[in-house]
């Protein structure tokens, strides 16, 4: 009837070339609304006591039960504190090496040097945290392991280093440091790259040395890079890999190893406690979301720099 | 030395700024190839002369005992053969899902465009968290199913980013537009003009995908209960990490001292097999990685 001359109506034209585009971004849409939103409200088992047979929208509301009972714990403090410590030396330690990395890479003159660096701090990041932890497990071993066998060559006496939990946070940051620093160097030197070559031969006629141009031009430029992702770590402050530390978890070193993640990973899918686990995943967001709304709120105010 | 060669002189402070330099960045290569090299020359030593000590600088012992141990066991072969398929599958499916969004969010005159950026930027920010995530993905029925493997985290929302941004900047708005004059439609486009034009952001998402896909555990530590469908990281756990090599796969040697050994020469021999594929594959997109970082975290 009406189709025909409906068809060629430039309205109904618009909406068959938006038509298109609506099917090509359709596949993601679905695939979010059902692996991300309907996650977001199953959230809710937070505040109730969820029971598999009643289901998400069935089972009864408790309130702030699950929360109480996290915080009254004997664990919260534990691993409240495991969280923050392990997290802000991985901050603190963690983040200013790639960009000491990309400085210094930087300033080297030899193209091919440089290449063969970056090459090479790249590679730790295509290794998996099973091998890595694999490779800790054999470099630490006790008795046969490489950082012990040296100890014990120079006359030293072997260090048990991942059975005692006061080492677990250096070697956890420190193997951090060395599979990640290379490549997330990339966006500093990325960020140096774009400098334009007039500020250092400016630099160079005032007489500023290699370091000069370091502190004057290049530290200047990379800072609004810098301030924005220290933001986005402070919003990740709580959290820290749960892959790494479970897979560095042993009954000997769990006193410091057990943060947030893993505890929320025992206590729900192993002991099948689904709403008390969410609800101490639940308490993990908000404090992250907190800990980015005044991280941004502070950066906006001193450096005029913030993500909105 | 030839001073009088060159242009620019380097004062006292850069020379000794530049010795300083090189020095560090050469202890650094150090620190990230030798517990690498080391692996690779454990791998093919005598596992006694690893354990006492005596191997530092070149295999001593050479043998090739642990592979051939490696290569006969079925574990590691099905890990392997799975996770290659997982890889493979899972990557076509996200780098295909990532393109076609990417496309349709890039053409500035689709009208649903900030609309569905929004959608998608929500949830780099906003999550269910594991248990939720984990209830729905039971409803769903996916749970330790082949699909979970492939399907789970199928998009990725820089990805989506970067592909977009690429495709915004390397293909004109004109040259749709010319196109469609001649009555091309987007999935034409999209399919003979954005697809092989895009080979150089194809090539890093199918590297990003990819090695997020070899190199995962965790999806099947929490949705994999069945042994047939293990991928090679969660044997790698059990091997590495576990020791369960010991006392299940070295029946044939009878001193236990001897068997720990074994199975430490198979540690070091599955570390080097399990990271080659990606090792390799890096280098060979590696003047890319700058782009794509860049480009996510502008528009990010």
């Amino acid at each position: 009837m009406a189709a025909s001359k409906s068809e060629n109506s430039p309205f109904f034209k618009s909406i068959l070339k938006d038509y298109q585009l609506i099917i090509l971004a359709l596949p993601a849409i679905v695939y979010l609304f059902i692996f991300n939103y309907v996650p977001m409200y199953g959230m809710q088992i937070a505040f109730k006591e969820f029971n598999p047979g009643l289901g998400i929208q069935g089972s009864p509301w408790t309130g702030f039960d699950n929360f109480t009972r996290f915080f009254s714990s004997y664990q919260f403090d534990r691993v409240l504190t495991n969280t923050v410590t392990l997290s802000l030396m991985q901050l603190i330690l963690g983040f200013p090496a790639p960009i000491i990395l990309a400085l210094l890479l930087n300033q080297i003159p030899s193209m091919k040097y440089k290449k063969i660096v970056q090459t090479v701090t790249y590679a730790p990041h295509f290794i998996s945290i099973v091998v890595l932890v694999g490779m800790l497990n054999l470099f630490l071993s006790p008795n046969s392991g490489m950082f012990n066998n040296f100890l014990t060559a120079i006359g030293k006496e072997p260090v048990f280093f991942l059975g005692e939990a006061r080492h677990f946070r250096m070697i956890y940051v420190l193997s951090g440091i060395w599979q990640s620093a290379g490549w997330s160097s990339i966006i500093y030197l990325a960020s140096l790259g774009s400098i334009d070559p007039a500020l250092y031969e400016a630099g160079k006629i005032d007489g500023c040395s290699r370091f000069g141009l370091i502190r004057h031009v290049d530290i200047p430029s990379i800072i609004p890079t810098t301030v924005i992702l220290l933001l986005l770590n402070a919003g990740r402050l709580m959290n820290v890999g749960f892959q790494k530390a479970y897979l560095m978890q042993n009954p000997l070193n769990l006193k410091e190893a057990e943060i947030i993640s893993t505890y929320v990973y025992k206590i729900g899918l192993i002991d099948a406690q689904f709403s008390y686990s969410t609800a101490i995943g639940l308490f993990n967001s908000i404090v992250n979301m907190v800990l980015l709304v005044i991280v941004n709120y502070l950066s906006k105010r001193l450096s005029e720099t913030s993500l909105w | 030395m030839s001073k009088e060669n060159t242009n620019i002189k380097d004062s006292k402070p850069d020379v000794i700024f530049n010795t300083v330099n090189y020095t560090i960045l050469s202890i650094l290569l150090l620190v990230i190839l030798y517990p690498l090299y080391f692996i690779i020359i454990s791998s093919f030593s005598d596992p006694n002369a690893v354990s006492l000590g005596n191997v530092w600088f070149y295999p001593v012992g050479f043998n090739l005992d642990g592979y051939i141990r490696i290569f006969e066991d079925e574990n590691i072969w099905r890990g392997y053969f799975n996770t290659v398929c997982y890889t493979a599958a899972g990557t076509t499916i996200n780098v295909a899902i990532t393109m076609m969004i990417a496309y349709s969010l890039a053409r500035k005159t689709f009208k649903l465009r900030g609309a569905i950026m929004i959608y998608l930027l929500i949830t780099m920010y906003f999550n269910g968290g594991m248990i939720p995530t984990y209830l729905t993905v039971k409803s769903t029925g996916l749970e330790n199913t082949w699909w979970v493997m492939v399907v789970v985290g199928a998009v990725n929302i820089f990805n989506v980013i970067i592909a977009r941004t690429f495709i915004e900047n390397n293909i004109p708005e004109e040259l749709y537009e010319a196109a469609n004059i001649d009555g091309c439609s987007h999935f034409n486009f999209f399919s003979r003009i954005v697809l092989p034009l895009s080979k150089a952001s194809m090539a890093v998402l199918i590297l990003y995908y990819g090695v997020e896909h070899w190199n995962d555990y965790m999806k099947a530590l929490i949705y994999i209960r069945d042994n047939e469908l293990y991928p090679l990281q969660i044997i790698l756990r059990a091997i590495l990490i576990e020791n369960q090599m010991q006392d299940s796969v070295i029946t044939d040697v009878e001193s236990q001292l001897e068997r720990s050994r074994i199975a430490e020469l198979i540690k070091y021999g599955v570390v080097v097999v399990a990271s080659a594929p990606m090792l390799i594959l890096y280098p060979f997109l590696q003047k890319y990685f700058a782009k794509g970082v860049m480009v996510g975290s502008i528009k990010g």
